[in-house]
């Protein structure tokens, strides 16, 4: 019998001798008992819609609405999907929310203990993309992937930008615009066409348009999305995440519409 | 000691005949023998100070650190072997990231000082191992406000609103209980630490020091980090000064 504590009240695992010799005895013995039964997650359950991310000219921004829908239930109207991570990095996350509450905690546990080291080095947006590309892609190789897709914006304090993509299969790009989700069909073309060659002279308040403007037609298109939104930005200063905000949206023509509205016939 | 030789002293794991345990007094031994530490808790915060006895000129200035971060918001200093002084470090941050994951929250000062209390106090219950050499000062702006704790070689600890511990700790003491600690900002404790080190050092037995000063508060956001650069060298200068006038 094998009497070791870790072991009480678990499964007996008949496959195991508990007096073999060779290899070295292992404990819990019984680690194996639940293997046929371990399930991975095969699917998101909650979860956030587009991150849209821009650079411009003194920095990166990124935004995101407040949704985590369970299904087609707008069911949390209030979750934050943009984070800060470090001094200079922001990460928004798409897919499903408890694998990026999950995410947050595993990088909070590394930006402390790069803290620790007290060695005058930060963890910029490079490594920080850098790690969770690692890990998403360890998770994955495991068949057990955290299933987000992230965007990694940063500016460190010299002004070097950086932007780039993660997703659940652990692959990554980088571009001047990028979106996650429905947003990589709907927003991506509006933003590369706001963007793309002006990175430099974009002004803040223009950057803010141009997402504002991506997010509301996100809204009315994507069944998955609130008109309730961060908007977040990394600069050689710092990081800014501002408070929620929602844009004044027009729904008369829906009257017009067959099947939508109050008709009759 | 009295009983020197008589064999009560080999392992931690034995109790002398009028019980006491040997190994546990000469590993506070080996905390007199080091660098003064100091760290004083006051209105808005907490601030270190260690005189780090420098052996050679060969070293790189500020290597062999003595005051270590432990998380966002915890700081320690140790007076003793400098080994063991990493040990408890590492330890500490594995204690406060352990309680994060199982809490996900900052830990409370209390909890890690008792938990390295247990550590530290385990080797002192076998043969096969020894004491800690190693007094650790713990400090920490938490929910509670400013916190700071020492821990001995024996594993016990206990809280302080000023604690001084190595060569100079008697002379450190004094002095600190001439401060109104319950009164006064980082900004003034840093000065304050940075006169009693230099009082406090010997200049007769070791000739270099460097000074290592820390803080945590509403001036480094809550956060553990190093006296700036002007704050520093303003302190370490009127500290200077203010030896000059006292010899």
């Amino acid at each position: 019998m094998d009497h070791h504590p870790m072991n009480w009240g678990r499964p007996r695992n008949d496959m195991a001798d508990p007096y073999g010799t060779y290899p070295i005895p292992q404990r819990p013995m019984n680690t194996q008992t639940f293997e046929d039964s371990v399930q991975h997650t095969q699917q998101p359950i909650v979860t956030g819609a587009s991150v849209l991310a821009i650079k411009y000219a003194n920095g990166v921004m990124l935004a995101a609405d407040n949704l985590a829908s369970y299904g087609s239930l707008a069911r949390f109207k209030d979750v934050k999907r943009v984070i800060q991570v470090g001094s200079s990095t922001i990460v928004g996350a798409s897919g499903d929310m408890s694998d990026f509450q999950y995410l947050q905690r595993e990088l909070d546990e590394l930006v402390i203990d790069e803290i620790t080291h007290s060695d005058g080095h930060n963890l910029g947006a490079k490594e920080i993309h850098e790690y969770l590309s690692n890990l998403l892609y360890a998770r994955r190789s495991k068949i057990n992937p955290l299933w987000n897709s992230l965007l990694v914006g940063g500016c460190s304090p010299e002004g070097k930008r950086f932007l780039a993509y993660v997703d659940l299969l652990g692959t990554t790009y980088s571009a001047s615009t990028l979106a996650t989700g429905y947003g990589a069909y709907i927003a991506q073309p509006l933003l590369r066409k706001a963007v793309e060659g002006r990175e430099d002279t974009l002004t803040e308040a223009e950057a803010v348009k141009i997402l504002e403007d991506s997010l509301k037609v996100l809204y009315y298109r994507d069944a998955r999305s609130l008109n309730k939104y961060q908007i977040a930005k990394v600069t050689a200063q710092g990081v800014e995440i501002s408070d929620s905000k929602s844009q004044d949206t027009t729904w008369g023509f829906a009257e017009g519409i067959r099947g939508y509205g109050a008709q009759t016939q | 000691m009295t009983s020197i030789g008589t064999g009560y002293d080999l392992s931690a794991s034995t109790y002398s005949p009028d019980g006491r345990i040997f190994q546990v007094e000469y590993a506070n031994k080996a905390v007199e023998n080091s660098g003064t530490a100091i760290g004083l808790r006051v209105k808005d915060g907490i601030v270190f100070a260690v005189e780090k006895l420098v052996h050679s000129k060969l070293l790189v200035p500020g290597a062999n650190r003595r005051i270590m971060t432990v998380d966002r918001h915890v700081g320690l200093a140790t007076a003793g072997f400098l080994a063991d002084g990493r040990t408890i470090a590492t330890r500490a941050r594995d204690e406060s990231a352990g309680y994060r994951q199982t809490y996900l929250t900052p830990p409370p000062l209390k909890t890690l000082a008792d938990r390295l209390g247990l550590y530290v106090q385990a080797y002192t219950l076998y043969s096969s191992v020894r004491p800690f050499g190693i007094s650790t000062i713990l400090g920490s702006v938490d929910k509670d406000g400013p916190q700071l704790y020492v821990i001995e070689p024996s594993g016990v600890f206990f809280g302080y609103h000023g604690a001084a511990v190595g060569k100079g700790r008697q002379l450190a003491k004094t002095e600190l209980e001439k401060i109104d600690l319950a009164n006064i900002s980082t900004r003034q404790a840093v000065k304050e630490a940075a006169r009693i080190i230099y009082l406090v050092h010997d200049d007769a037995k070791e000739k270099e020091f460097e000074l290592e000063m820390s803080w945590i508060g509403d001036e480094s956001n809550g956060l553990h980090q190093p006296v700036p650069k002007d704050l520093f060298d303003e302190a370490e200068k009127a500290a200077k000064e203010s030896l000059e006038n006292f010899e």
